[in-house]
This record gives structure tokens, sequence and C-alpha cells, in this order.
């Protein structure tokens, strides 16, 4: 029986090679992603251990705000010189040195621009000297106020040399440096793991970077040989008490190192997303040959079970063809992982400024997944048409194989109650009442969904299928190609259903974006009163900023009515972490975003008074007259009196501080501004001028209003299209699945198309006829995909309306363009059995059994 | 050779020293061995002769559905062999009708589509009174919106046979027609066949190994080993038969 298996797979080469492509792209995602991870995770631990190798305990104070990684970067809390004396005082301590060091030093290069980093911080610090980790390639370290070193990684982006003259911008607008010095690290690396570091003098980065003097950020010790490291911890930590956080050099490497692989599951669930597609239409593939095979080998199968074969013989016939598809197929698949994720694991690498890669390993739980995946779809794939093999009666072996139509009623009833299922599972996702599982919630919906319609689909395929199929009638050939696209409604359907998944997907991304951007376009013309926008594009943790004093200025050129500059930072406000929001000038919030006053006064707002929307005052119960402590990232906590509640709007809500606390702020400049011009007063008048003030803000740009609503909505875009990769993913698969059915559909009927020719169909027209049935499938696929995918993003729209997404748009020229593509997709997959078509031997055709 | 074909006006096909060689070498099988037969026009032809005789290879040959290895065909005034695929295809489409052994029809396709399935897909209109001639001679009249799978053998059959006299080809070409099909039902569909020939002037060349449905014919060919090797004029069964004897011998003898 297994001989008699594995000659059966044999002769079939071609095919399974097909349907095990879509197993082969989805196991390649999983595997790549493990091993990506692996690598990236190995390189990180490595980077880290040597950032800390001089460090025995580490002291820094506890940040003023706890944030959890979503919420952004902890921001350390200075604390005063004189604990640096504590701890030299400790027994055991042999060496202690104080450290200032800060993300967000940013060096303009020599083109003007500000570096930029995606991902790993830009660092500025008090140059302490070399020591076993740091070492200087070039010059000197700085010892004046204006003299800077910076290491190589830096030295090179920036394209600067020693002696030039660099302008840095740090808590302060950027100010011109000497570089006097380039540094690089122990083992002849030029940065660790792609970081950024400006070193200035102690006093300069206390001054910069923390924005006071004579306070350190951390302590970095080494212990006397011979005192164990947790023990001196332990000590340094019992003398300075609470407040501080005292820990291992290793403990410190074992954080860091963690908090960025959290970051990297950003990553594999990319990844994952593309498998879980290829997988999801991979099944349908695999469903579709494994039938189609079953179908074909009746005859074969029912001598089988007419020769003394068992029902059960007969399903582990067609089961081992499917494990031995799913072995090789994870095999292949865990081998091209391999590559993919060591390929982006340097793409990654060279990308984030040279994080030297540790070596590629394949991971245990690569392989191991590789193969649970393979082998799991394959053979879940396979269960179904195995069993269908089982039912056939002995005497079909007799009979001339007349497959008679199944009745759809069993299937559709399945479909319906499977969609409705589907239905329910995104209504209750989408409702938010599923809690923490809501992402899952709908994902599981969306996919229940997919099924349901799937199994729907070969009721839907007869009246859709003759309908399409009119379009191509007028000539004999196509009229044949549209009959034989409705023969066999099931299998049209499943191949067209794996099309549909697809298009599906990326419809419904497509209506939810178009939709999103449409609503905050109207609403930003209708709630944003100014003419001008000053902004930037974010790419790293910091958001873009400027000078601060850029809004005076601005405020005083001639035909400017108005400027409200925006602050932005984290707060922790009676005890709860919040955002909250300054504004240069707060009757713009009255002015320009035409909030209204609900409770108090909002037109002015003195020093130690706040604001705060209806909504979030109702949430937490508060009232005007009420005091409130504002704790934001730098600085002393500060308690204020609200003085005033107003209606948010979309645009604008939350906390509003007086602009006199912005210099507690992380960034203690503000990130947007917005500029109301005097009546009779042109943009074009304008425009220019700011521009001229915001010569030393590489950062940032003025636009117009439309302008600025098209830099907002355009970050959609980056989600499009990472989105229309995975539709490319997808629809290659699904051709797969339609050469696939169309070579199965032309083997099945060589007797037939020995018979046209013989009755003089040209070659020409018979591909004809061939392409025509792969046209009416693939674009049968994409039409169901459309209608499925626009009815999942209206009803994520629908859900969204309380989040200001209240216009639904239809991309129809994008979804023409998925229908015209699939018709596209339709001739090229037909292209190859077609030609088989054509090229068949008439006389061996006709005699073919 | 083309130049008297051509003037022979009353030759539907003729095969002129035609040789088909398969294999080469050792494994070299010579299925035909310079066989010249003319086949009338308006006449009902039999091919028969024992298995392994070259009997359907001939008929192949002959349709231009498989190539000669040395020796002409033609087809009414046409030279079959040395056409192309586009020739071929032509010939088959204008000049030629097939009735094969498994019916072959498209189980797509009504029984009417399939009848006119030759003409459109040469992109002509049927003759309507042709065609209803066809139809009330097969008697399929109240079958024509059902599709093969609706059919009994014996009707399918019948939709074959309209399908092949429908386009009036030059030369019908039948591999045994009734082959698949229980006595009377082929009796009535070889009954249509010498009907078509007597009253409609149809031309067709039939490949048979029974003597009863070679009786139909007005002329039977007898072919042993590649070669033609007798003729009978007006069969009856048992003369057919008579002679399927004695070639079995002559075969045996050979073989030996």
């Amino acid at each position: 029986m297994l001989r008699a298996t594995l000659k059966s797979l044999l002769a079939r080469k071609l095919r399974l090679v097909l349907s095990g492509l879509a197993v082969v792209l989805g196991v390649m995602f999983v595997s790549g992603a493990f091993v990506l991870t692996d690598t990236l995770g190995r390189s990180f631990d490595a980077v880290f251990s040597s950032a800390y190798s001089q460090t025995d305990v580490g002291v820094a104070a506890k940040p003023k705000i706890e944030m959890s990684e979503m919420e952004g970067e902890e921001v350390q809390a200075p604390f005063p010189a004189s604990v640096l004396d504590e701890v030299r005082s400790v027994p055991g301590v042999a060496k202690a040195t104080g450290t200032v060091a800060a993300d967000g030093a940013q060096v303009i290069g020599s083109n003007g621009k500000v570096l930029t980093s995606f991902g790993p911080p830009q660092i500025g610090q008090a140059w302490t000297g070399e020591d076993g980790l740091t070492e200087l390639r070039e010059g000197r370290g700085p010892t004046a106020d204006n003299e800077i070193a910076v290491n190589v990684t830096v030295a090179d982006a920036a394209k600067i040399k020693v002696g030039d003259q660099v302008r840095v911008q740090t808590l302060e607008p950027a100010k011109p440096f000497t570089l006097v010095g380039i540094f690089g690290y122990s083992g002849g690396r030029d940065s660790l793991g792609g970081v950024q570091e400006v070193a200035f003098t102690e006093k300069a980065a206390q001054q910069l970077l923390v924005g006071e003097t004579g306070v350190y950020t951390g302590i970095t010790v080494k212990a006397d040989s011979g005192v164990s490291h947790t023990k001196l911890r332990d000590e340094i930590a019992t003398k300075l008490g609470t407040g501080y956080e005292v820990k291992t050099g290793q403990q410190l490497s074992d954080e860091a190192s963690d908090s960025l692989k959290e970051g990297l599951a950003f990553f594999n669930n990319i990844l994952l997303g593309f498998a879980g597609v290829a997988l999801f239409v991979g099944i349908f593939l695999i469903l579709n040959t494994f039938s189609i095979i079953v179908a074909q080998r009746t005859r074969e199968l029912a001598l089988m079970r007419a020769v003394g074969a068992s029902r059960g013989q007969m399903i582990g016939s067609v089961l081992v063809e499917a494990i031995v598809i799913g072995l090789l197929a994870s095999v292949l698949g865990l081998g091209a992982g391999v590559g993919v994720g060591a390929l982006l694991a340097y793409a990654f690498g060279s990308l984030g400024g040279g994080l030297q890669m540790a070596s590629v390993g394949i991971p245990l739980a690569a392989v191991i997944s590789a193969f649970v995946v393979g082998l799991f779809v394959t053979v879940i794939a396979a269960v179904l048409p195995a069993l269908r093999a089982s039912r056939i009666p002995p005497v079909a072996a007799m009979q001339d194989v007349a497959t008679p139509d199944r009745p759809l009623t069993k299937i559709t009833v399945a479909g319906a109650v499977v969609g409705a299922i589907g239905g329910a599972l995104l209504g209750l996702g989408l409702s938010g009442n599923a809690g923490d599982s809501t992402l899952w919630t709908i994902l599981a919906g969306v996919l229940v969904t997919f099924i349901g319609v799937a199994l729907l689909t070969p009721l839907i395929s007869k009246p859709v299928v003759a309908l399409l199929g009119r379009l191509f009638s007028w000539s004999v050939p196509g009229k044949l190609g549209r009959l034989n696209s409705g023969r066999n409604p099931r299998r049209t359907a499943i191949t067209a259903a794996a099309l549909m998944v697809g298009i599906a997907l990326v419809t419904g991304v497509t209506v939810i974006l178009d939709s999103a951007k449409s609503s905050f376009t109207s609403l930003a013309e209708n709630t944003i009163d100014a003419e001008l926008v000053i902004s930037g594009t974010q790419t790293g943790p910091r958001p873009p900023s400027f000078d601060p004093a850029v809004l005076d200025q601005a405020a005083k050129l001639p035909g400017v009515q108005e400027t409200a500059g925006i602050y932005w930072d984290r707060a922790v406000i009676n005890g709860e972490n919040d955002g909250v929001t300054a504004i240069s000038d707060v009757a713009a919030l009255t002015d320009i975003y035409h909030a209204k006053a609900t409770a108090g006064t909002i037109s002015s707002l003195g020093d130690d008074q706040m604001l705060v929307d209806a909504d979030t005052a109702k949430d937490k119960g508060l009232s005007v007259g009420q005091s409130l402590t504002v704790q934001t990232t730098r600085g002393d906590a500060k308690t204020y009196t609200l003085s005033g509640i107003y209606e948010a709007s979309e645009l604008y809500g939350g906390f509003v501080l007086p602009v006199a606390a912005a210099k507690d702020f992380a960034v203690p400049k503000p990130t947007q501004a917005y500029l109301k011009l005097a009546p009779g007063t042109t943009v074009a008048q304008v425009q220019p001028q700011v521009e001229a003030l915001l010569a030393n803000s590489p950062e940032v740009s003025v636009a117009d209003r439309a302008t600025f609503i098209d830099q907002q909505t355009s970050s959609l875009d980056g989600v499009l299209q990472m989105i229309q990769i995975l539709l490319a993913l997808a629809i290659l698969i699904a051709v797969l699945g339609i050469v696939n059915t169309l070579a199965l559909s032309v083997l099945e009927r060589t007797r037939e198309l020995g018979l046209l020719r013989a009755i003089g169909l040209r070659r020409a027209q018979t591909m004809r006829m061939v392409t025509v049935e792969a046209v009416v499938i693939s674009m049968f696929g994409a039409i169901l995909g459309v209608v499925v995918g626009s009815g999942l993003g209206a009803s994520v729209v629908r859900a969204l309306k309380d989040q200001g997404i209240d216009d639904l748009v239809l991309p129809w020229a994008q979804m023409g363009l998925f229908v015209g593509v699939a018709a596209i997709v339709g001739v090229v997959a037909a292209v190859l059995p077609a030609i088989r078509a054509a090229r068949l031997d008439v006389l061996r055709a006709i005699a073919h059994e | 050779m083309t130049a008297t074909s051509a003037s022979d006006t009353h030759v539907a096909a003729r095969a002129s020293d035609v040789w088909k060689v398969y294999g080469s070498g050792e494994a070299q099988v010579i299925a035909l061995r310079g066989v010249t037969a003319d086949f009338e026009r308006g006449r009902f032809t039999a091919i028969m002769g024992p298995s392994g005789s070259g009997k359907s290879t001939l008929m192949h040959c002959l349709a231009g559905l498989d190539a000669v290895t040395r020796g002409q065909v033609f087809i009414g005034g046409t030279q079959v062999t040395g056409l192309g695929d586009a020739g071929l295809t032509k010939l088959r489409r204008d000049k030629v009708g097939f009735i094969f052994q498994q019916f072959n029809l498209l189980p797509t396709l009504t029984a009417q589509e399939n009848i006119l399935l030759p003409l459109s897909i040469a992109g002509r209109k049927a003759d309507q009174a042709w065609f209803d001639t066809v139809i009330e001679t097969v008697g399929l009249r109240d079958r024509l919106g059902h599709r093969p799978s609706q059919l009994s053998g014996g009707q399918q059959q019948r939709v074959a046979c309209a399908r092949a006299l429908v386009a009036r080809p030059e030369v019908i070409f039948a591999d045994e027609p009734t082959g698949n099909l229980d006595s009377r039902s082929g009796a009535e569909v070889l009954g249509f066949l010498k009907r078509s020939v007597r009253e409609y002037g149809q031309t067709i060349v039939m490949v048979t190994h029974d003597p009863v449905a070679a009786s139909y014919a007005d002329r039977v060919v007898f072919l042993a080993d590649g070669q033609i090797v007798s003729e009978l004029l007006d069969p009856t069964p048992e003369a057919v038969l008579d002679t399927m004897k004695r070639l079995d011998v002559l075969t045996v003898g050979v073989a030996e």
C-alpha cells in the first residue's frame, strides 16, 4: 500500500510541487521569523554585555515617570553630585564615576540635515575618558564647553572630521561646537549596535542634556577585586535608600537586551502575518489538488477497494501523500527560512547603523515550528479528500466514471453557519466587548468569515460565473471556456476563494485607511482654523521639534495674526499616567481649534492653572477649582488649579498646562505650531519668511494646511504598502492555485480536447478556451474578494465611528484595478496549461482513458 | 499524382503507397506496408482486419490524425501529407467528420450544441433544412436540449453521428462506432450511416472488426499485416466472416 502511494506521488510531481509551494512559503516565513529574532537577539546580547563590561554596579535615580515600552522611553532623573561621594564611601568600591547621558543629542550633518536614527538612540553624554570599552581613534576628548567628540558612526553618517565646526541640537536649539575627537570601541567596533554618541564636557552635558548643572544621571562603580557584585550592589542600595535603582552590570545588560527584544516582536508579527496568509491560502490549494487527484483516480481507488483495501487504508494512502508533501515542504521552507532570516538580520543590522551580527543560528523553535506548521497544514487540507476517497464504492471500478454533481445543499448550509459565526465573532470584536482579546477575536472573525464565504462560494459561483462568462461568450472558444469554468462549482469556488482571501484583505484595509484619511481630512479642514502649520516627520523615538524663539519671531511677522506652538510630554497627574500639552498662546485653543468652554474659562491660563477637556473631566470626575499634582518628565512635581474645562474635538483634547511648564518636558521645545494669518494676507506672502526663521530648525518645515493634511495622512500610505506586499504574496499563491487547477482540468479533459482538435478547433482557439476559463475563475475570485473586503472594511469603519472615522470611502478605482489585475493574473496563470492543451497529440488524446 | 487525384472527382479519399513505421531498430513495427486504396465518393466503405492488421492506423492516416512515414494521402483534391497543424486543422474543420467508439461528446454542451459544434468552431451557420433532415434521420428531435449525461449510449452515438453529418464533410471516418453499443442500438446507428450514404450521397469510411457491422457497407477492404489482402463488394455477414477466417489462417501462417 505504501509503495503504491509513493509511486502515485512520484507520478504527479509537478502538481504536488505547485500545491506544496504555498506551504513552503508559509513555513519559510515562520522559520525566517524565528531565525531573525534569534540572530538579532544574540547580537543585542553581545552589544549590551560589552556596553556594560566596565560596569560592576550601576546607580541611577528612579525615573520621574515610569513608562511601559508602548508609552515611550523612560527618562533618567538627574540626582545631585553629592550622591557620588556617598557611593565612594561604601567599602568595596574601587572606583565610582559620575555619568551624564541622555537620548536626544542630534548632530546636524555637513549637508545641513539632522542626523536621524531608525531605532538606536542618539545619546549625548559627558566625556569620562577612555576606558576598557571606549577608545579614541582620532584627536582627543572635549576639554572646553564648546568642544565635542563623536563616535565613528556619527562621524561617518554626518560626514564630519576632526577640526570641523559641527552643530548639535539637544534640549537647547542647535549650537555650534568644534569636533576635537572621534572614538570607537574595543574590538575595532565603530558603534555599539548602531547607537550614535556625542560626548561633551561634563558641564556642557549637564546643561544641554539635563538642563541643570551639578547633577549626574548615573554612577558607574568598579568593585575592589574579590568583592561580590551583588553584595556591593545591596550595600550601595542600602546606603542610598529608596529613590535609587542600583543594579549589577549583568542585570543592566540583561534588562536592556530584553527590552530591545520585545521591540523585535513587531518584526516577528509581520513575518508571522505573512506566514498566516500564505498558509491559509495554501490550505485551499492543497485541498483542491487532493480533491481533483482523488476524483481523477476514482477508478484506481475503487479497484484497490475491490481487491481488498480497507477504508482506513484508503484514508491512510491519501494522508501519507499529504505527510510526504508536508515534510518536503517543511524541509524546503526551513532552508529558505534560514536564508530569509539571515538576509533580514543582515538588512536590519546595516540599516540600524552597523549592528555587529552574531553568526546565524537555527534555533530549535524554528525547526519544530517549521515541521509542525508544514505537516499540520498539509494534513488538515488533505483530510476531506481522504475521507472522500474512502467513500468510493468498489463498484466504481467497473462503471464508466461519471462523478455526478453532488448537491450543494450541505456545503451551503455549512457555509451559512460558519459565515454567521464569523460575523458574530467580528461583531463581538468590533464592538469592543471582547476586552483584552479584541484583536484576536477580530482576526478569528475574519478567518472564520473567509471560510464561511469559501463554503458559500460554490453556490455563488453558478450565477456569477455564468454572468462573467457572458463577457467572453461571443466566440466559440470563449463559450467553451465559460462552460468549463462552470462545470465543477466546487473546484472553481476553492480556486477563486484562494484569490479572494488576498484581495479581500487588501480591499478591507484600503477601505479602512481611505475612510480614515477622508475623515481626518474633513475633520482637519473643519477644525483647524490656521493657514500655515510648522511640523516635521517623526523618525525616531523623539518627536521633531524646533526653537521656541521661532514662535515669537513668527508672531512679529507682518500678516501673522496669531501663533500657537504645541509642546507635548507624558506626565503623572494625581498619580495617574497621562499625556499633557502646553500651548504657547492658550487663546489659540479658542481661535484656531474653536474649542468651547463648558466650565470655567479657557481663554487665558495662569502659571499655576491648567485646563482639561470635558470627556476626560467626566471620566476622572474633575471639576473647576480642583487642585491637581502634575509631575512632568523632568523637574519637580507641581500643583495646578483646574481653571477651565473645554469641549474636546478629535484633534485636540486632554490636559493643557501653561507654557511655562514646558521647560520641564522631555522635549522642552514645541513640536508643532499653527499660524493664523490676518485677513487679506496670503500664504505665499508669509510662508517664505517663516521658512527663513526655521533655517536653524532642520527637523521641521512650514506648510499650508492642505499640504500639512497630506503629510499627516501620508503615514497611512506606509501601512498600505505593507499590505500590498502581503497582497502580492497572496496573489502569487492564488496564481499557483489557478495554474494547478487548470493543469489538472486540462489533464482530466484530455479526450475532450482531442475531440475538439479533431473536429477543427485551432491551437490558438484551444489556448483561448483555457485562458477564458482561467480569467473567469480569477475575476470571480477578485470580485468576491472586493465584495467581502468592502464588507469587512465597512464594518470596521462603522465600529470606529467613535474614534472619529465617520466617512465611509470605497476605493472604486482600486477595486476596479484589483479585478483588472485579476484578469491579467488569469491570463498569466493560463499560459502553461493552455500551451499544454494546445500541444496535445490529437490521436493520443482521443484514445486517452 | 496531385493532378490525377484532383481530376478524379469520384474519389473522396485516396491512399497511395502509404507506409507507416513506428519506432526504429529492434523495436521497429511496420503498421502499413505500401497501402494503395481509393475510397469512392458517395459510398460506404468498411475497413476490416484482425487486431494489429493496421486498420485503425490506415484510418488515422487517411484522416490526417497521424503522419505517414512514406507515400501520400488525399482528401478530395487536397494532399493531406505535408500539411502543418494549421492546414490539418482546416482540413478536419472543412472536409472531415469523425465518429468515435467512445462517443466523445462535450459534457458541458447540450445535444444540439454538440451537433453544431464543428460548424460554430468554423464560424459557419448551419443549413436549417439540412439540420432538420439530419435530426429527423437520427431521431433526436425531442432530445436536443439534453446533456450527454442524460442520454443513453445509443442516443449519445446518434448525437455523434449527427455532429459528423451536419457539416456535410467530404468524408466521415468512423472508428468502431458500434463498439460500445448493444446490438439494437448498433443496428440503429449503422442504419443511419447507410441511409446518409444512400439518400444524401455522404462518403463514409468505417473501421470495424464486427462482420455484421461491415455488412452494412457497400464495400469491405480487408487488411492483414499492413497490407490490403482482399476486398468484397455488397458483402453479407457470412461472406465477411468467411474472409476473416481465411485471413486468420493466413496471418497465423505468416506469424509462424
